[in-house]
């Protein structure tokens, strides 16, 4: 019987997930694995690195063989099979696992913190008012800057790593040299509340990296020209306070508001289309080209592949939009967004008004939400001390992380795509292992509930801050 | 009654008198005075009354005089910087001050070693025997006393079964027994009801720690996983911590207690 099964054979055919598949049929025994799979793909793509491949067929992965995927549905010999491949990234991140560094230097609460998009610099905005600097590679404190007369509640790189945007809770936006420390132009004063969020324009629309997007706690979005250091446009529609602003690929602005209602605009101040859906606070934004808008021109396979960062000015806006264009390709740029009634929605916002899926299952508000590095997975952090993992694509639920005693206040995936970083009110940190869905490690260190966690681009190191007033650095 | 505004029509065909001014000022000046001789003229009720109405007065005057005083010094800046900072996510919300206090294993079990804890309550009455049993009389014609019963508060373990009646020499009664406190988180300021898991340490006798009796004072240890409580070192998820009894389990029917932390 064995033997007898060992020599069926079955006709497929190869898809990308694109849809593009190869002209030739395969006939393929049933117990052939995914690496011969791979091997097979590499071969036909003419891949001089061999890349790693995940295959699919209808939707389920083959782990094993192709023939335990097949036992449940049974084709006939007439009928081509389609396999689904899938490329994964050719690096990989090791996970981090172990802290090392604990700076202390903030006399406050750790609230933000952010890599540069190249990955070479380290900021974090605390409660004492004040922006510091740290050097990645000798893990001291590099820079104190003071200016805000208030909690620094949000801190954002400009994606040419030139430049920091911080914002306080008395509605200033303050700009900073990551060289010098110094301060850039005048203060950005206009808001009348606090600023909750800030978005860069993406570099290949504009490589100099003028123009940024605040949402603020009055309800406003103000678009800033920060050469000039003035206000260019002030975007009013929302009637309560706005939670999160992107500022997405193709031009336009998505901004979520307590007001239960996410809005997408035009730059130049046209209000396109109003997405409602959510029955209460929409809290966070995510965007399917996320990363890649964070790390414009700077390509973090490159990085490893150890070749130069050093992008000449010109070529800048060129990367940035071949490495955009790359990723729109797996798909259009979707967006997500987490409420507090629980649920997230998939939206797409440049061409519709209603949702393409309503993603349910937690039990409490949703916080965070953010798109993998290749757009394929999704993951949320919710209060319900879970984190749901869902098919970026589609919108599916794919599986639930449960590991952390207290709600999930952040999110980092890591430069891969394969492993995703979460900060707690329990005070850990965990690392979760996204292809085999379990807790990979757990990083136990601060002393009291973690506010803010990042992964570098490049994936090599992980920065957390909390209530402790420690920032730490998590390396392998 | 005037039949018209003749005194308003006098003041404006010829002003005012010439003294005037001085006349309003000396009667001001005289008020006080007037009014303290009326105060130390009256008596009784009427002198109750009085006062009554002159310290409301006289609240109503400073209340004035400071709000005048407010208005008229400028507004200091808000230079100090409130504590306590948020991440832009919570700020909305009213989080409670979750003043986490993260156990401290190791110092437990050190404590535990020495048997001692600081705790809220240093010093407590010693319960006599005579206070907590009552001599049961047993047999045919009640003439034996071995039989002890216990008068106060206690915990008895999931899966005890009572030994058969000759050889139970202390009964714990059904209706005295708890299964649950409520545990205050002292830095916390909130209020848990947590389930009991043991008594750790009654300090009237170690007799009455074996046999469960809560009296005031006594240590029991409760389950504090429901609150999400994390160990410094390790990171792992507490659940079973220590608390002192702070009421009369006996008298109040419920057993209140403070946590160690």
């Amino acid at each position: 019987m064995d033997e007898a099964e060992d020599t069926r054979r079955i006709l497929t055919r190869l898809v990308s997930e694109t849809g593009d598949s190869f002209e030739r049929l395969f006939d393929l025994p049933y117990n052939v694995t995914p690496e011969k799979l791979a091997l097979l793909v590499n071969h036909l793509l003419e891949n001089e690195e061999p890349a790693p491949f995940l295959f699919f067929v209808n939707g389920k992965e083959i782990t094993d063989c192709l023939d335990k995927v097949m036992v449940q549905d049974d084709i006939g010999t007439e009928n081509v099979l389609e396999i689904i491949y899938q490329q994964q990234a050719v690096f990989k991140v090791r996970a981090v696992t172990r802290c090392t560094s604990s700076m202390p230097g903030h006399a406050e609460a750790v609230i933000s913190i952010g890599f540069s998009p190249n990955g070479q610099y380290l900021a974090s905005g605390s409660g004492d008012t004040t922006v510091r600097f740290w050097d990645i590679y000798t893990q001291t404190p590099f820079m104190v800057c003071e200016g805000h007369k208030n909690w620094v509640l949000c801190i954002s790189w400009a994606p040419n790593s030139k430049m920091l945007a911080s914002a306080c809770k008395n509605g200033v936006i303050l700009l900073w040299n990551p060289e010098t420390g110094k301060q850039i132009g005048k203060p950005l004063a206009g808001h009348k509340q606090w600023v909750t969020s800030l978005a860069w324009e993406p570099l290949h629309l504009d490589p100099r990296g003028r123009r940024l997007a605040s949402g603020s706690k009055d309800g406003d979005i103000r678009i800033w020209d920060t050469a000039l250091g003035n206000v260019e446009r002030v975007l009013t529609s929302h009637t309560q306070s706005v939670t999160c602003v992107r500022w997405g690929g193709s031009g336009l602005i998505y901004s979520s508001s307590q007001d239960r209602t996410i809005k997408v605009w035009r730059p130049d101040g046209v209000l396109c289309r109003t997405l409602e859906g959510h029955g209460h606070w929409v809290n966070s934004l995510a965007l399917s080209t996320d990363y890649v808008l964070r790390t414009g021109a700077v390509d973090p396979t490159a990085v490893h592949r150890g070749k130069g960062q050093d992008v000449n000015e010109s070529d800048i806006k060129e990367l940035a939009l071949k490495r955009y264009s790359a990723v729109c390709r797996l798909g259009e740029e979707r967006l997500v967004s987490a409420s507090d009634d629980h649920t997230l929605m998939m939206w797409l916002p440049e061409k519709e008004k209603k949702p393409i899926e309503r993603l349910t299952g937690h039990q409490q508000l949703v916080n965070d939400v953010r798109f993998s590095p290749d757009t394929r997975i999704l993951a949320s952090a919710s209060f319900d001390k879970s984190i749901k993992l869902w098919d970026g694509r589609s919108g599916k639920f794919i599986t639930t992380l449960r590991g952390h005693v207290q709600a999930v206040f952040m999110l980092a995936w890591s430069a891969d795509s394969r492993l995703l970083v979460s900060a707690s009110a329990d005070s850990t940190l965990k690392v979760w292992n996204v292809k085999q869905k379990k807790l990979e490690l757990d990083l136990p260190g601060h002393a009291d509930e973690v506010y803010a966690v990042d992964w570098s681009p490049d994936g090599l190191r992980v920065a957390s801050g909390g209530k402790d007033k420690i920032l730490k650095m998590w390396q392998n | 009654m005037p039949q018209n505004e003749y005194m308003e029509r006098h003041r404006k065909l010829h002003g005012r008198r010439l003294d005037h001014e001085e006349r309003t000022r000396k009667r001001a000046a005289r008020e006080p005075h007037k009014r303290a001789q009326e105060a130390r003229k009256l008596r009784g009720l009427k002198a109750k009354l009085a006062n009554k109405a002159r310290a409301n007065e006289k609240i109503q005057m400073k209340k004035k005089i400071k709000a005048h005083e407010e208005k008229l010094t400028p507004k200091q800046k808000e230079g100090k910087v409130s504590e306590g900072a948020l991440p832009v996510y919570l700020l909305d919300r009213d989080v409670t001050s979750r003043a986490k206090v993260l156990s401290n294993m190791i110092k437990q079990k050190r404590k535990e070693k020495a048997g001692k804890w600081d705790v809220p309550i240093p010093k407590v009455k010693a319960q006599s025997d005579s206070e907590v049993f009552r001599v049961l009389r047993s047999g045919k014609t009640k003439r034996k006393g071995w039989k002890r019963m216990v008068t106060k508060v206690t915990f008895v373990g999931e899966n005890f079964t009572r030994k058969p009646p000759k050889f139970e020499r202390f009964i714990r009664p059904m209706a005295l027994r708890f299964k649950k406190a409520h545990v205050t988180h002292p830095e916390l300021k909130a209020t848990f009801q947590l389930p009991i898991i043991g008594v750790k340490r009654n300090p009237s006798s170690p007799m009455y720690t074996s046999l469960g009796v809560i009296t005031k004072g006594t240590v029991i240890e409760v389950n504090v996983s429901e609150l999400g409580l994390v160990t410094s070192q390790g990171g792992k998820v507490v659940w079973g911590k220590y608390a002192q009894v702070t009421n009369h389990p006996e008298n109040d029917g419920c057993i209140n207690a403070v946590l160690l932390v």
